[in-house]
């Protein structure tokens, strides 16, 4: 047993909302740089939709995530000589329309028009070329709320098995959101498939970070990541991605798009897990029994076992405490509401998701569709189950269906108890459920305080770093010093860093006064 | 002054070019690895044109470099030994160097255009980019013009004397230039480029070639770091 911890993630998506606050926030922390317009380490689509890179969860187009080859695991981009094969030009590679071109508004426009007989637009500018575009191709949220036709939404990759027809038609429509952001997984892709060995898992916490001294731009891991979440910044020539906010959680505190997540949807938490298990569990022949395998191996955290074992590898004290306090844990394994994105992927994801309820179709609301004892039947929740375990059970609806009805039963018995005044303890039977533990679910899920949502022990960098190492140092820099280009600090720079160069647009400002004006506010 | 000229381009020159190639390398990689990369543009540009383009360009551009490697620095003993005669061992080179010079013609010519009029890869990419890219494209062209010299004279003496060249060059005999005092300009030309690139090779994108990934292929899949402890 080789015990390693991880801060894990859970997105509650009975709750999000759609508000995109996570993407923006995200990306003003992160990728408001040239380079990285395009690119949203953090973006939340409407689903049924194809998404953002367009149609990243079809691995058959992408090649991302692992394979079974007879028994050996290996991505399913090819083994190692394949992968060095394709250096020169990588086929998998997604191309820049494939997420969208990146853009600005030329707002100015709006000030300085002439008169017109028409409202002056701000047109869109490219921010690759400078030139004004015609159209907006694509976003990182095209699809947003049943955006465009259903005959190309529907080539979404979770209809698979699902008679998908009827759902095109108005009175059968559903729709759920599905924020994204790296999964930090166990058995990445992105890892396997970099040549320079530029990516790596952080033994302490799990973050997957990519070396920016070490990478060199070759792009494997860029379609190697079946959730398509490395981005190739064209300004630098390397490849970035979300870094799990790791000076915040080093302190204690929860990333930028859990902070900031209005609906109070994501949970953050240790999870402790064995990694000499990972390969094993990564293997397994059946797709439907990689989730059932992920679980295995995590590790529970009151097992005196697994705590000497951790002990014994220096696992801080405070995280053991943490893990056991863990929302994360408690979703995931022990009220098993909470599933892996796509586990058929192979990559043993650690962003899991509780699938959102749904409204229940009208005809059960007219008695006409069977309710499963006391609990609606959620076959017939608007969102076709089989479309919820395609995503998050690689197919298998038994998981999805007991979560739905735990979810469903914990509504039920806090309105009989709040309501009615009479607790309904026969609905939680039926799950499953005690009452001591569907109230923990109702805190945690429900009202989702923030010290009940994150909790997250520090780094104890106290313990790793000499802080008089940082003494006089610059602060943030690429590694080349502090008086570098890079860093705007100096203009030139020998050995060819780009600068990242203010955007232009053609029409500069223009500021008119009438004649009787101009006399009284003449500018020098 | 034809001398003077002959001993800077061609006794001098190399040296100062090599320095710069090895010294710029080691101090760009010790002090601005982050602008370390291949500067790929194929996110930007992503047609099946572009890729069996610079297939053709870097599987060309490979074996030409191999096989002036080779066919520069081998001592006449070496391939005499081996049972290759100058003459024959010229032929070889030509057809080889044709082939492959070709091949990577077909490549560039296809990279150059990409990159003079895609309006994505030209704005977003550095004018040495550009620059490198051009240069590559005339020493190849020049490259390929020594052919149709070399096809008159097939007996192999003149590659003798541009092989001893480098032999001296790279043993430190002090009159290697005087070796090659009588040679075709379009030889001279095409080796004059050729330092060209070593010296400003430490600048440009060209660094990506030291790291060919060779450590990929032994290492195990997944890599986990420790935080660096002191």
């Amino acid at each position: 047993m080789k015990v390693r911890a991880q801060i894990g993630k859970v997105l509650n998506l009975d709750k999000c909302i759609g508000c995109h606050t996570c993407s923006v926030t995200c990306k003003n922390v992160w990728t408001s740089r040239e380079g990285m317009e395009y690119a949203w380490f953090n973006n939340v689509e409407t689903k049924p939709g194809i998404g953002y890179p367009k149609d990243w969860e079809n691995q058959s187009r992408w090649n991302g995530g692992w394979t079974l080859n007879g028994e050996k695991l290996q991505p399913k981009a090819g083994g190692k000589w394949r992968l060095w094969a394709k250096i020169f030009a990588n086929p998998d590679l997604p191309s820049i329309d494939d997420y969208y071109e990146p853009f600005n508004f030329d707002y100015q426009r709006l000030h300085n028009a002439p008169d017109s007989k028409h409202q002056p637009i701000a047109k869109p500018f490219s921010a690759l070329t400078g030139r004004p575009m015609d159209k907006i191709e694509w976003g990182p949220n095209w699809e947003e709320i049943l955006g465009g036709e259903f005959e190309k939404r529907s080539k979404d990759y979770n209809f698979a098995n699902v008679q998908k027809e009827m759902y095109g038609q108005f009175e059968n429509t559903f729709m759920m959101y599905l924020p994204r952001l790296c999964e930090h997984c166990l058995n990445p892709t992105c890892v396997a498939s970099c040549p320079s060995g530029a990516i790596y898992k952080r033994e302490e916490d799990g973050i997957v970070l990519i070396d920016q001294d070490k990478c060199r731009g070759w792009r494997m891991c860029i379609s190697g990541c079946p959730y398509k979440k490395i981005y190739y910044n064209w300004q630098a020539g390397k490849s970035e991605k979300c870094t799990f906010c790791y000076p915040r959680i080093e302190m204690g505190e929860p990333t930028v798009c859990s902070e900031t997540c209005v609906g109070r949807i994501r949970y953050l938490g240790v999870i402790l897990y064995d990694a000499d298990r990972i390969k094993a569990a990564a293997s397994t022949a059946s797709e439907q029994d990689l989730y059932q395998q992920q679980m295995n191996v995590f590790l529970d955290p009151h097992d005196p076992e697994v705590i000497k074992a951790a002990r014994y590898q220096g696992i801080p004290e405070s995280w053991l405490e943490y893990a056991q306090n863990s929302p994360v844990y408690k979703m995931a394994m022990e009220w098993k509401v909470a599933f892996p994105l796509h586990p058929e992927y192979r990559t043993l994801p650690m962003v899991w998701y509780i699938p959102p309820l749904s409204p229940i179709q009208t005809a059960a609301d007219a008695g006409l569709v069977g309710s499963d004892g006391m609990i609606p039947d959620v076959k017939s929740l608007r969102i076709p189950v089989k479309y919820l375990a395609n995503m998050l059970t690689a197919g298998d609806e038994r998981p999805v269906v007991h979560a739905l009805e735990r979810m469903l039963a914990m509504r039920q018995f806090k309105r009989s108890q709040t309501v009615d005044g009479e607790k309904n303890l026969a609905v939680l039977e039926q799950v499953g459920l005690d009452e001591e533990t569907v109230e923990d679910m109702y805190r945690i899920m429900a009202i989702a305080n923030y010290e009940d949502r994150f909790v997250i022990p520090t780094a104890h960098k106290e313990l790793a770093d000499d802080p008089h190492g940082e003494r006089n140092g610059c602060g943030f820099s690429f590694g080349d010093g502090c008086n570098v280009a890079s860093n705007g600090a100096t203009t030139t720079d020998l050995f060819g860093g780009k600068r990242a160069s203010r955007r232009k647009f053609p029409a500069p400002v223009r500021v008119e006064f009438k004649s009787g004006e101009a006399n009284r506010e003449k500018t020098p | 002054m034809m001398i003077y000229l002959n001993e800077f381009f061609f006794g001098v020159f190399p040296y100062i070019a090599g320095t710069v190639f090895l010294l710029g390398s080691l101090v760009r990689y010790d002090k601005s690895q982050y602008t370390w990369r291949t500067g790929s543009s194929q996110l930007l540009s992503n047609t099946p044109s572009f890729r069996i383009a610079n297939y053709l360009f870097h599987i060309g551009i490979i074996l030409l470099f191999f096989g002036h490697f080779f066919g520069l620095l081998t001592p006449p003993a070496v391939y005499h030994a081996l049972g290759l005669s100058t003459s024959a061992k010229q032929i070889m080179a030509v057809v080889a160097g044709g082939f492959f010079g070709l091949v990577c013609l077909a490549g560039i010519v296809i990279l150059v255009h990409r990159r003079t009029t895609d309006p994505r890869v030209r704005r977003t990419g550095s004018k040495m980019d550009m620059f490198i890219l051009y240069l590559l494209f005339a020493q190849l062209l020049t490259g390929l013009f020594t052919i149709t010299v070399s096809s008159q004279h097939l007996d192999g003496a003149v590659m003798l004397q541009i092989t001893a060249w480098a032999q001296s060059l790279v043993t430190f005999q002090p009159d290697a230039a005087d070796t090659i005092l009588e040679l075709h300009w379009a030889y001279k030309t095409h080796m004059f480029l050729g330092m060209i690139m070593f010296l400003i090779f430490p600048f440009t994108r060209l660094v990506h070639i030291w790291s060919v990934p060779y450590g990929y292929i032994g290492r195990a899949y997944q890599i986990v770091r420790r935080r660096a402890s002191s």
